[in-house]
């Protein structure tokens, strides 16, 4: 075992725990704090059903984006079906047999890639060019589009220019799962892309990407709207009830 | 036009989004509440030395009471989709008044003392510590926003500013920084029952007196009874309805819809507010003590049901939040929804054909109507979803015959706020109510040049008050406002009616309940 496939090892164990035990905290925290009034943006749905595809057409579709500021909408939109897409096309590097879905989706997973860096690249300009929103941009926010943007273009790099092994590669990440560390290639484009994505899963439970989690919590979004029906009340606020 | 001491903006045809302008209403910022007006709050009176440990320890508690604080300090991505929603900031171009920029000033503390990013690497996330510099900062900018949603329209994840801003304010007052305007309000609705301090005799008069004028002007006895035991509605309004134009004229069209229903109904003088200022300083607990009136209120009198006056914030309190705040209610009529909105019984009515309008009574008027933020974006009229925007539409198209919505972008729940909602409808914030009404007067000025719009109605005691004041710096009428109720005041046909002998009946217990009446009042004071 070489000294860098041991450091990736650790590396994709730490990452991997950081994110699922961050995650984990953070919904648990989500979940546990009460909502104690009923705030639902209206027009809201008066069923629960009603809410599933309100939450569906906004994790979906980005709805209310789409009504705030259509550029952003477009871009966003493009980067994340791409990284959706990216993401499905990866799967095949954690599983054994591939399924048949993500094998039927590979041709186009390629193309996705470029989509993803462009939607990256119009909401990376938009923090140059539109002076409101230049004044709200923290570093942060570059530097996580800046991560984004190399990790896409580093794999965009491995899948059409310098190409990698990749039967080491998911070899490397299957025996992962039984602490049995096969070894991954020394290619350097291969080095920092995962280098970088072990970095994007440390800070996601630690950063605005928790704007994924996030969205499925809020109360405008995912409260019936029914309050005159039912009776809502946080178990903190019960307590006023016993005075 | 009224005078002002700063420049009020030009309203232009089509609407634009102005550059950034750091910094031009850091000097705005209403009183602050003297000591004695936040003790019977239960807020300190003033900052102690340790206000610092004791804001974020509340920040904290808070961060763990409302959900809405916790998911929403963490989620914004500053994808900039809210930053072009605020009527504030396109009316003074100030970036604090943008959204996300209010939001930042304490999604900073938040990152500093809640974050391990913002604990290790402040810089890197924008997060500060909570000095006095931006404790002063909060206090100005969390009065620039009027808690209208509109913001939360348009985020992607639905962050509601409006939450941020009560939180904050309730971090204030939690340390001793509280807003003259609310508390003192807040403060008259417990000692004397409503926030303009109008006690019981005064309110007996008034409605005496509109009796009399409706009677001579229309030959019709309509009355407008008070504290009356066992009447089947308890009718809850907002106290500028029992005081000035054209909030009243709400008030007669609202006894002359139910003198038509035939049902008996009374006005209480010990809840005689339907507004409730405890959610613009975002405290669940003062909310909740003004709430539990209505309640005692409901079960003293005897009544089946409730029915809300004409007020956005009010109904949004009544609708949302009442039957968690002083529910439940299943001691009233559950064959109507508790409470119900005055024009759902209006409307319901006019379903019916129970009313009957002569509609070229208001034909000296070409209407608009003015969607209230709090009715638009935080409550619901009806059993379907946007009954909200259309039942108020379909009483104005039945008493009125010319109406014109309008632009789109500005009506429904894209509606933009009158400018002094949430709290800030005080004079010492003129100049942020005259720059924050600019959208929806742009908007109003458009129908008027080109569809003849000579009135706006609405629906909300704040709303028409703000444009009463607001409408004259820019060259308009104050009286170009009028109540949605008014119209149909106007317009109502009045059926006479025999009620000599239950005239007698009432005075004798309105008489019994003046004593019970007193007592609560001491009570409560
Ligand atoms: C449930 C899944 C998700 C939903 C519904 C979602 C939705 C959104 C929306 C609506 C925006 C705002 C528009 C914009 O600025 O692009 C956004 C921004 C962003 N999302 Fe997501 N997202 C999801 C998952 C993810 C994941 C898994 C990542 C990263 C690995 C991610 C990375 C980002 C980034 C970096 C931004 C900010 C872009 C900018 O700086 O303008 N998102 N997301
Ligand atoms: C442990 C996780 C990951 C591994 C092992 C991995 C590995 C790879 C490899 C080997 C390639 C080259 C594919 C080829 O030659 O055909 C690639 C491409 C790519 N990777 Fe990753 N990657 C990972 C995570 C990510 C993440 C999280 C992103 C996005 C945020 C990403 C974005 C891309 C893109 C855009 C491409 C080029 C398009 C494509 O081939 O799909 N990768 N990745
Ligand atoms: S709630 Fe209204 S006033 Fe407050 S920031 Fe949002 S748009 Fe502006
Ligand atoms: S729209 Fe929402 S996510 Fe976007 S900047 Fe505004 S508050 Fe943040």
């Amino acid at each position: 075992m070489s000294f860098l496939t041991g450091l990736y090892a650790f590396a994709f164990y730490f990452a991997a725990l950081v994110l699922v035990a961050g995650l984990t905290w953070k919904v648990v925290q989500y979940a546990r704090t009460p909502a104690p009034l009923k705030i639902p943006t209206t027009p809201a749905p008066i069923t629960g059903s009603g809410v599933v595809l309100r939450m569906t057409r906004e994790v979906v579709l980005f709805e209310s984006l789409f009504r705030g500021n259509k550029w952003t909408w477009i871009f966003s939109w493009i980067f994340h079906f791409g990284l959706f897409l990216v993401t499905l096309r990866h799967l095949r590097y954690f599983m054994d047999p591939v399924p048949t879905p993500i094998a039927f989706i590979q041709p186009f997973g390629i193309y996705a890639g470029f989509a993803m860096v462009l939607g990256l690249a119009g909401l990376w300009a938009r923090r140059f060019l539109v002076d409101r929103v230049r004044y709200i941009s923290s570093p942060s926010d570059h530097l996580i589009l800046g991560l984004l943007v190399l990790i896409g273009c580093s794999g965009i790099l491995m899948s059409f220019v310098v190409h990698t092994d990749i039967v080491s590669v998911k070899a490397f990440f299957l025996g992962l799962y039984s602490f049995d560390l096969k070894p991954l290639p020394a290619d350097p484009l291969l080095l920092l892309h995962l280098l970088l994505v072990a970095g994007l899963m440390i800070i996601f439970p630690f950063s605005k990407l928790l704007h994924a989690p996030g969205l499925f919590f809020s109360p405008t979004r995912n409260q019936v709207d029914n309050p005159r029906e039912r009776r809502h009340l946080a178990p903190w606020a019960a307590r006023f009830e016993q005075r | 036009m009224a005078k002002a001491t700063f420049v009020v903006p030009a309203l232009r045809q089509y609407p634009q989004v102005p550059a950034v302008t750091p910094g031009t209403m850091a000097h705005s910022a209403p009183f602050v509440a003297k000591p004695e007006f936040q003790a019977p709050l239960g807020f300190p009176g003033e900052l102690a030395d340790d206000w610092q440990a004791q804001a974020i320890a509340k920040m904290g508690e808070l961060l763990g009471k409302y959900r809405s604080l916790r998911v929403y300090m963490d989620s914004c991505v500053k994808c900039g989709a809210c930053t072009d929603k605020c009527h504030y900031f396109l009316g003074t171009k100030d970036p604090k008044n943008m959204p996300v920029g209010r939001q930042d000033l304490m999604r900073k503390v938040y990152r500093r003392y809640f974050t391990l990013v913002g604990r290790i690497a402040p810089k890197l996330v924008g997060a500060t510590d909570f000095t006095k510099e931006v404790l002063d900062d909060w206090y100005s900018y969390f009065h620039q926003c009027s808690q209208c949603r509109r913001c939360s329209v348009f985020c992607p994840y639905g962050i509601d500013t409006a939450e941020i801003s009560m939180a904050a304010r309730e971090i204030m007052d939690s340390i001793g920084v509280g807003q003259k305007y609310c508390n003192e309000i807040i403060g008259k609705v417990y000692t004397i029952g409503n926030n303009l301090g109008l006690p019981g005799p005064a309110l007996r008069d008034t409605l005496e007196g509109l009796e009399e004028d409706v009677y001579d002007e229309t030959g019709v006895k309509v009355r407008y009874p008070i504290d009356q035991v066992g009447a089947d509605i308890l009718l809850v309004t907002p106290s500028a309805d029992f005081f000035a134009e054209p909030h009243v004229d709400g008030l007669i069209g609202y006894g002359k819809v139910l003198h038509e229903a035939g049902v008996s109904w009374t006005l209480s003088s010990y809840a005689s507010e339907a507004a409730n200022f405890g959610m613009f300083i975002g405290s669940y607990e003062n909310m909740r003590r003004i709430s539990q009136r209505i309640r005692e209120e409901a079960i003293r009198l005897k009544v089946k049901r409730i029915i809300f006056g004409e007020c956005g914030h009010a109904w949004r309190v009544a609708y949302s939040f009442l039957n968690t705040l002083a529910g439940p209610w299943d001691f009233l009529d559950s064959r109507y929804p508790v409470p119900q909105h005055i024009c759902e019984f209006t409307y319901d009515l006019i379903q019916q054909g129970k009313l009957t309008f002569d509609k070229t009574q208001n034909d000296d008027k070409v209407l608009t109507y003015h969607d209230s933020c709090n009715v638009a974006r935080a409550s619901r009229m009806g059993d379907q979803p946007g009954g909200q925007f259309d039942i108020p539409r379909a009483i104005i198209k039945a008493v009125c015959n010319h109406f014109y919505d309008m632009d789109e972008d500005t009506i429904r729940d894209r509606t933009f706020c009158c400018g002094g909602g949430g709290g800030l409808l005080t004079d010492d914030l003129m100049e942020l109510r005259v720059k924050g009404a600019q959208p929806r007067v742009e908007a109003l000025n458009n129908v008027m040049q080109e569809k003849g719009v000579t009135h706006m109605a609405a629906i909300c005691a704040i709303c028409k008050s703000q444009f009463t004041k607001v409408l004259p710096y820019y060259g308009m009428e104050m009286d170009q406002i009028v109540s949605l109720h008014q119209l149909v005041s106007n317009a109502i046909v009045l059926t006479p009616r025999e009620d000599d002998d239950e005239d007698d009946d009432d005075e004798d217990d309105s008489q019994a309940l003046d004593d019970d009446d007193s007592e609560s009042v001491d009570e409560a004071a």
